[in-house]
């Protein structure tokens, strides 16, 4: 069985986004990009059903600018085979993004399709599912543990109250939870020999889909800033505030 | 506007989380509610008396009783086709199933809504809390998910809504509900808490966590929350998460006992009215959100703190 894992090239996690000044989005300019967390969840736990023999092949694909690349070649030094990536400097949805894997998937025709819950960029947490509606079949989103048995895949989601078990019959669509499990760092053996596997170049027209935004951003600005707060100097002072505020008798 | 709004429900009683929704769809025009499961009689009987509702739409079948998104959202499409916006509480069902809705009408989701600006123009977060975009949609149709800490709840008495039923949607087949391990709350429920008390990696353990966190919170009526940290650990179960990948909470007082303040716990909880951070790194981050702060190890003063409570 294949595996095709998308992955999204986003600043990294440990960045501090700044608002521009002008409040057209968040400055991008000189900032550390890195493959979004969760995409690495999903590149790892593709890599593992391919270790317990439940896959054969692993594609990387991505949608975005040139640098992209670097995301792409980051899942190769994982344990991706080979990538592919969709190139557009324009921002693409994820309603396009889900149109472009569904024409890649008609093409690869993964049995499993890999993604993360969610970007840590724009927070949307619709990729998955809306690649799931398009091609008609079952969704497992929210996955903290995987299972692939013959053909169909058990996947234990995090739910609000807690865990909640699905079996899909295959093809099928996962997404990714935090806890899935701990993604692996490439070694950089690995990383030379990612240098050599096949990366595919190809453009949104390519595939013939109509990709045009449908949300216009008119302003991106800053969260309201809380007040400087007080420190206090111990446990009495603190259960004063904690009284006068209502909150203890 | 006719707006349709998925009823959260769970052992034959209302979410919390459908009351925010309700509000925010409101907003928008005449609300219209629908309740999918199996034996939802006396949920939709509870969701025609929310105030403001009109029609409340019943999809009773078997096929439906998970909430499996396969077999709810030919469902709502089908209903799709007599109203002008979906809208779904942005929790892990909500999330589940509104994108998939989108999809199947050819049209893109506003997630996770902090505000409605107008009909099309909707306020949301982005990177994880750190930028708020306004969004005005171009789809004739809108799918939208609400941040429930971001509405009013709206009354669950006063309304008159009419039931009306209407088909079960057909089993989709593809996927089958095999079973839940729910965690077991004694306390209040983390997202409608008014008062929440987190804790973080510096509580060692999940037995240390248990009896410096939880008395504490029992004192104070309090809901528990935790970091990603103390989670990963396995202090706690993963359900206790608060922070951009976890819950998102807003209560009155928010009380974060070791709990640095990265970026990503901020983002679920940084909306809270009072924070108080306990830590004894008087550089964590958390302290530059907290509105009340006391420098100190957490093993003495927690304990201090609940027997002076």
């Amino acid at each position: 069985m294949k595996i095709l894992v998308p992955v999204k090239r986003v600043i990294d996690y440990n960045v501090k986004p700044r608002v521009k000044a002008d409040g057209t989005g968040v400055d991008l300019a000189n900032v550390k990009m890195s493959m979004n967390p969760f995409d690495e969840i999903a590149v790892e736990e593709a890599i593992r059903l391919r270790e317990k023999g439940a896959a054969t092949e692993i594609v990387a694909i991505s949608i975005g600018v040139a640098k992209a690349q670097e995301t792409l070649r980051t899942a190769l030094a994982m344990g991706a085979d080979r990538a592919i990536l969709i190139q557009t400097d324009d921002e693409v949805e994820p309603l396009g993004v889900a149109k472009l894997l569904a024409k890649v998937v008609e093409e690869e025709q993964p049995g499993l399709i890999i993604l993360g819950k969610q970007a840590i960029d724009d927070d949307s947490n619709q990729t998955g599912q809306m690649l799931a509606a398009l091609l008609g079949r079952p969704q497992g989103t929210f996955a903290s543990k995987v299972g692939v048995e013959g053909d169909s895949v058990s996947v234990t989601r995090e739910v609000d109250g807690g865990l909640e078990t699905v079996k899909l019959s295959l093809p099928a669509i996962v997404t990714t939870d935090l806890r899935l499990n701990e993604p692996r760092y490439a070694s950089l053996p690995n990383i030379m020999k990612a240098k050599s596997k096949p990366l595919a170049q190809k453009t949104p027209a390519d595939y013939g889909v109509d990709i045009t935004p449908r949300l216009e951003t008119l302003k991106v600005v800053e969260p309201p800033k809380r007040s400087a707060g007080i420190k206090v100097a111990d446990v009495d002072e603190l259960v004063a505030k904690l009284k006068a505020m209502g909150v203890a008798a | 506007m006719k707006t349709l709004v998925w009823v959260e429900h769970e052992a034959g009683a209302l979410k919390d989380a459908t009351l925010a929704v309700v509000t925010a769809a409101a907003k928008l025009g005449e609300v219209h509610l629908l309740v999918a499961g199996k034996d939802v009689g006396g949920v939709a009987e509870q969701a025609a008396k929310i105030a403001g509702v009109g029609k409340v739409h019943v999809a009773d079948d078997a096929s439906l009783e998970h909430g499996l998104a396969e077999n709810v959202a030919p469902l709502i499409v089908e209903l799709m086709g007599h109203h002008d916006a979906f809208l779904a509480p942005a929790t892990s069902h909500g999330k589940n199933i509104a994108p998939r809705v989108a999809a199947l009408l050819d049209v893109m989701q506003i997630s996770d809504i902090l505000s409605v600006e107008s009909e099309d123009t909707f306020t949301r977060p982005t990177y994880a809390g750190n930028a708020i975009a306004t969004v005005k949609s171009k789809d004739a149709k809108k799918v939208i998910t609400v941040r429930g800490t971001a509405f009013e709840k709206a009354a669950t008495e006063g309304g008159s809504g009419t039931i009306e039923t209407v088909g079960g949607a057909a089993d989709a087949g593809t996927s089958t509900f095999v079973g839940a391990e729910i965690a077991k709350l004694e306390r209040p429920e983390l997202t409608s808490a008014k008062i929440i008390v987190s804790g973080g990696r510096a509580l060692k353990d999940g037995p240390t966590f248990e009896s410096t966190i939880y008395p504490l919170a029992d004192k104070l009526g309090a809901a528990v929350g935790a970091s990603r940290a103390a989670v990963d650990a396995g202090y706690v179960p993963n359900d206790y998460q608060v922070g951009q990948t976890g819950k998102i909470v807003a209560p009155e007082v928010y009380v974060a006992v070791g709990i640095s303040g990265a970026i990503q716990h901020l983002a679920g909880m940084k909306d809270s009215k009072t924070i108080i951070a306990i830590n004894k790194d008087e550089d964590a981050p958390i302290f530059q959100v907290a509105d009340i702060g006391l420098v100190g190890d957490l093993f003495k003063i927690v304990p201090e703190l609940t027997e002076k409570l």
